[in-house]
């Protein structure tokens, strides 16, 4: 195994991901079958080749310190699950 | 044991841009909250966020600046992790393949030049801000500072005292300053410092278990945070217990600093290049055009004043502290070519003025101000005097000619007029007169005093010293 039940727990708690017993076992199993799949490509030489950063060939995308016009508050606010006075609303971390 | 500290420096400084670093939303401080966001700094699925070309600018200046090699290709990258001034469950930043790095930067400390490495710079986004509800188990989040331009500055574990660690991040803010890209506002956050500070056996090369010092939001704090932390890690070891890896928190109100609360967990950010943003890729000819156009540095100015003016360490220290301040005094140099005098003044009578009124130097000119020096040269008014006419330049921005005209301040240096005074002050008080015939010649310092009252302190002092020498000496 590639990928470790414990280490499929804690990628899931990074995701803030709530997995039940069963798909504890089940994505253990997937993530393991995917990454054996992917593995093939260990096989290539690829001491000379760069490390890729990007796909695109884009190189320098700018734009100029220019001001825009911002989001109305609503809008900006209206997919929140919870607002009160102008704000995001979240549950307190600290 | 003796032992000494190791202390590197991680400095956040917000640039200057008037929009943010991805998307064009205003990067105005003390806005309602979320009224300055858009989909790109909100993070909102299929949104793209585009580098503001000036942010790189400045970012490249710094690294200029700090002696640093500006990477051919650089790369953004998002560190992943939860926390909810963080819209998107990421920062854009840059980790593998960082903006600048290898550069050093030189501070004085107490007389002695010690060299500071600096390991990256890299460009980044601001995160929002919380607050926290004082009673409800709720936090507010306002996304207006998320997206605004930051850089991050890290030092090499080189320095090795508190003193050290408030100059390096002194040095700092003032190239910022000097640079026009940063305000240096520790107090409201635009620049701000945190420490990583560990303690090893004096004389040893190993590193100790470190802790990182955060929330030390003026230069004072940091040194004072760092002293304690350097004394409570002392107090630890020599107990022969052990340092515990963690964040702390300066706590201004206790003066220490104090365990951040909840579960340390180790960072795993997972970094990975961003998809969202092209590379950037700067040649010389780019950097070769920011080298040119960089201005003359904090160090380069101090060095050059003392070597220029004559000027002794520490006046050059406190002139060129404010690049404003400098110019000024140049550009009244030029007026009044005495440097060490306007460097007095500046230090002296200026400065408590500029307390008052920090407009100053755009509401009285340098030349207004190299020409009062030289009237003051002249002995057309007194140095007392001058005192006076300076408050009353900066409160109306009049000229000072007028003003010694219009208050009747001119310093009387005709030797007739002040003779007849000083015979009537003679005449007045044989007493002294006497007692200075009979060698007691410190009662000269009365007589002038007298005359000084008499025309209101505008008798030119060394005039009126040479009237009555000569009258006592006819009597």
């Amino acid at each position: 195994m590639i990928l470790s039940r414990e280490e499929v727990l804690h990628v899931a708690h990074l995701a803030r991901l709530a997995l039940k017993p069963e798909e504890i076992d089940m994505f253990t199993r997937q993530l393991n079958d995917i990454l054996k799949y992917v593995e093939k490509l260990q096989e290539l030489d690829t001491s000379g080749v760069p490390p890729l950063a990007h796909v695109a060939p884009v190189i320098n995308a700018f734009r100029e310190d220019e001001v825009k016009e911002s989001l109305p508050r609503d809008q900006a606010l209206d997919n929140a699950p919870a607002q009160e006075e102008g704000s995001f609303l979240v549950p307190r971390i600290i | 044991m003796a032992y000494e500290a190791v202390i590197g420096l991680e400095v956040h400084a917000q640039l200057l841009t008037r929009s943010k670093i991805f998307c064009g939303c205003t990067t105005q401080f003390g806005a309602p909250p979320n009224t300055q966001t858009c989909p790109v700094c909100l993070g909102m699925p299929g949104s793209l966020p585009v580098l503001n070309r000036k942010a790189l600018e400045y970012a490249v200046k710094m690294a200029l600046a700090t002696n640093c090699r500006v990477a051919a290709e650089s790369v953004f990258a998002r560190k992943n992790y939860f926390y909810p001034d963080l819209p998107k469950g990421y920062q854009i930043s840059q980790y593998e393949l960082p903006l600048a790095e290898h550069g050093h930067l030189d501070i004085r400390v107490n007389g002695a030049v010690r060299r500071i490495g600096i390991t990256r710079i890299h460009l980044e986004e601001d995160a929002g801000k919380l607050i926290h509800h004082e009673v409800r188990p709720v936090s507010f989040v306002d996304f207006n500072r998320a997206g605004v331009p930051l850089i991050e500055i890290v030092s090499e574990p080189d320095i090795r005292t508190p003193e050290e660690a408030s100059q390096y991040l002194k040095a700092i803010r003032d190239i910022l300053v000097y640079l026009e890209i940063c305000d240096g506002n520790m107090e409201e956050g635009s620049l701000r410092g945190d420490a990583n500070v560990s303690l090893r056996p004096l004389g040893t090369a190993g590193l100790g278990t470190r802790t990182e010092l955060k929330n030390m939001n003026s230069f004072r704090f940091v040194k004072l945070a760092l002293e304690y932390e350097i004394r409570r890690q002392r107090g630890l070891l020599a107990a022969g217990r052990e340092i515990i890896q963690e964040t702390r928190l300066w706590d201004a109100s206790q003066n220490q600093t104090i365990s951040m609360r909840g579960k340390e967990e180790a960072h795993d950010y997972r970094y990975f290049p961003d998809p969202d943003l092209a590379p950037v890729r700067i040649d010389e000819q780019w950097l070769e055009d920011l080298r040119k156009n960089l201005p003359e540095l904090p160090a380069a100015k101090w060095q050059r004043f003392q070597d220029q003016y004559g000027l002794p360490e520490y006046d050059a220290e406190v002139l060129t502290a404010d690049k404003a301040l400098a110019d000024y005094f140049e550009g009244t140099v030029k007026e009044f070519p005495h440097p060490k005098k306007v460097s007095n003044w500046i230090m002296g009578e200026f400065m408590r003025e500029l307390k008052e009124t920090p407009s100053l130097m755009s509401s009285v000119t340098f030349a207004a101000s190299g020409k009062l020096l030289k009237l003051v040269e002249k002995g057309a008014i007194s140095a007392t005097a001058s005192k006076g006419v300076f408050v009353e330049m900066v409160k109306t921005g009049q000229d000072p000619e007028t003003i010694i005209q219009e208050k009747g301040l001119a310093q009387i240096s005709d030797t007739g007029a002040l003779e007849a005074a000083a015979r009537e002050i003679l005449a007045a008080n044989p007493k002294e007169v006497a007692d200075y015939k009979a060698g007691k010649t410190k009662v000269m310092g009365f007589f002038v005093g007298q005359l000084m009252r008499r025309t209101k302190g505008q008798a030119n002092p060394q005039l009126a010293n040479e009237v009555f020498k000569k009258l006592l000496n006819e009597i």
